[in-house]
């Protein structure tokens, strides 16, 4: 401290200024070192999600043997060989292609819808609270509830279905649309326009793109719902025209208490979403999003 | 005396606020010539850069006129590229050479090989030839910056703007910066319409000084600054030019007060 008399030497003036030169850091070896084989793989996010599901399985079989019941819970080797055999005699692959082809055909149509409805929505202030307001409504409305209006509208068959799922993706994918717009930053919509950039062009080129995550992102939900819904309602109503979907195949099964059967169609509507999520999703993401940095 | 590319006559802005009618500028006067570094200074809320985008086209004046080679500016148009403060004024899902093409690609002024060739040429002369195929969320501030002005340039608009470019950037990438728009300058000779609310920034860069009054943005004085950059910035003129402005905002105030410390609009 220094007393109130007299100023306060300059700062730092008491300690010697110099310069050195670099100490050799070369005895720490290698500033990069590449990890070694057992520590990548133990960080690999496959590996480690393959760990997990195969505790899952053990517990099941282990689970399933003690109970000893395969009415209420068939072991895991006993649903695989179900799974197995219904794959080669081709039930499975059948109804699967089935419930695909309506998921593909209503789903198709709901990003079409929802293309539609987010352009005019972003055209003028007016179309984005009509399209705020729409999706407000409707999101929240469980696909499978309209199920009956359709049933009325377009009877029993595949219209029906794909009017169910067109209901569950538009809405989640308009929604993170309309939200992936809005978040697009000012000056990039400004350096498009001083390009003249107007009208769909500017949409196309500036807008999607910018609000792609999010875009992706109501895609990925849009799947899930449009997914759920299907085999929701082929459970309900059953099998449409001659063949039924995988939703159709798990409620036969129940009649005949077949629950092997059950357990083997759950797990393809399982391994369908897995696949669909970590390879498909995964693959688009890793060339987009990720690749432009605007996703981690 | 060289020909004049811009006009801007009693020039009065307004804009609204979900609360108020803001008044950016009041009658503002200036023209720039042909091959011009003008430089519009001013403190935060004088309207430089409202000013700046009603001259690119994105705000209409409620009173007077802008014109660009004798032509009203009504919208915006690729004859004024502008260049922001913000990085993502780059769009992140194209290369750094896909983005320097887009404006020439968009406008289609030149054909599609002629305008790869200057893209790889503009690049070239803003040192970044080694990361064309880069992505912009892998580049520094001060490299996005200069794809930024690779892009307004290889268009090769009538006039150059930009909204305090080095705003965001650090003190020594700043300087850099500065340098490089300078020696491109010389090389090229092209018209630029520069905001800034650091003096020192606008005497090093500037031809020519408009000093803009607070509240609303009022002309207050044109000054010239073309003999002046970092290799005389030791010279008395630097000191004097910077004191004069200094007066000129603040009036006979001390000196304590540093307009560079202010990063706002």
């Amino acid at each position: 401290m220094n007393g109130p008399s007299g100023k306060a030497p300059l700062h730092g003036a008491d300690r010697p200024e110099f310069e050195s030169e670099l100490v050799d850091s070369g005895v720490i070896g290698d500033v990069e070192r590449p990890l070694s084989f057992i520590e990548r793989v133990i960080n690999n996010e496959g590996v480690q999600r393959l760990a997990i599901l195969v505790v899952l399985i053990v517990i099941w079989e282990i689970y399933a043997r003690w109970l000893n019941n395969s009415l209420l819970f068939p072991t895991f080797t006993e649903t695989v060989r179900t799974f197995w055999h219904d794959i080669r005699n081709g039930v499975l692959i059948d109804r699967t292609i089935t419930s695909l082809r309506t998921l593909a055909i209503g789903y198709v149509f709901g990003l079409a819808l929802a293309a539609l409805f987010t352009t005019f929505a972003v055209a003028s202030g007016v179309g984005t609270r009509i399209l705020s307001t729409l999706t407000a409504m409707f999101n929240p409305l469980p696909a499978i509830a309209l199920l009956p209006l359709a049933l009325i509208w377009f009877g029993l068959g595949t219209p029906s279905l794909v009017f169910v799922i067109i209901h569950s993706v538009l809405w989640a994918v308009a929604l993170n649309t309309l939200i992936g717009f809005r978040s697009v930053p000012e000056t990039l919509r400004m350096s498009g326009r001083n390009v003249g950039l107007k009208g769909a062009r500017y949409v196309g080129l500036i807008l999607i793109p910018a609000a792609f995550p999010s875009i992706l992102a109501g895609m990925k939900i849009g799947w899930a719902f449009a997914w759920r819904t299907l085999v929701a309602a082929e459970l309900v109503f059953g099998v449409s025209s001659r063949s039924g979907g995988i939703g159709w195949y798990i409620f036969e099964a129940r009649n005949d208490l077949d629950t092997a059967t059950v357990f083997s169609g759950l797990l393809t509507v399982i391994l369908i979403g897995l696949f669909v999520e970590s390879v498909i999703f995964r693959a688009i993401e890793a060339r987009t999003v990720n690749l432009w940095g605007m996703q981690r | 005396m060289t020909p004049v590319l811009l006009e801007v006559d009693g020039v009065t802005l307004q804009y609204k606020t979900p609360r108020h009618l803001v008044t950016a500028t009041y009658q503002v006067d200036f023209s720039v010539h042909q091959g011009d570094r003008y430089v519009i200074l001013g403190p935060s809320g004088c309207g430089k850069s409202t000013l700046l985008k009603a001259v690119g086209g994105f705000m209409p004046p409620v009173e007077g006129s802008i014109r660009i080679r004798g032509h009203e500016v009504d919208v915006p148009g690729p004859d004024r590229m502008m260049v922001f403060q913000e990085f993502e004024q780059l769009m992140p899902w194209k290369t750094v050479f896909q983005n320097v093409l887009f404006p020439m690609k968009v406008t289609r002024k030149f054909t599609p090989s002629e305008a790869r060739e200057r893209a790889k040429a503009v690049i070239e002369k803003v040192k970044l030839t080694g990361f064309q195929d880069a992505y912009p969320h892998m580049l520094s501030g001060g490299m996005k910056m200069r794809v930024a002005i690779a892009r307004a340039m290889a268009l090769e608009p009538d006039i150059l703007l930009m909204d305090e470019p080095f705003a965001a950037l650090d003190a020594l990438t700043r300087r850099t910066m500065q340098q490089e728009l300078l020696s491109l300058w010389e090389q090229l000779r092209f018209t630029v319409l520069f905001v800034t609310h650091s003096i020192e920034e606008a005497i090093i860069v500037g031809s020519r000084i408009l000093v803009l009054s607070p509240h609303p943005g009022r002309v207050r004085a044109e000054l010239n600054a073309g003999n002046i950059d970092y290799t005389n910035i030791d010279k008395p003129e630097f000191g004097a030019l910077s004191k004069r402005i200094h007066k000129l905002l603040f009036g006979d105030e001390t000196m304590h007060a540093h307009t560079t410390e202010d990063a706002g609009a």
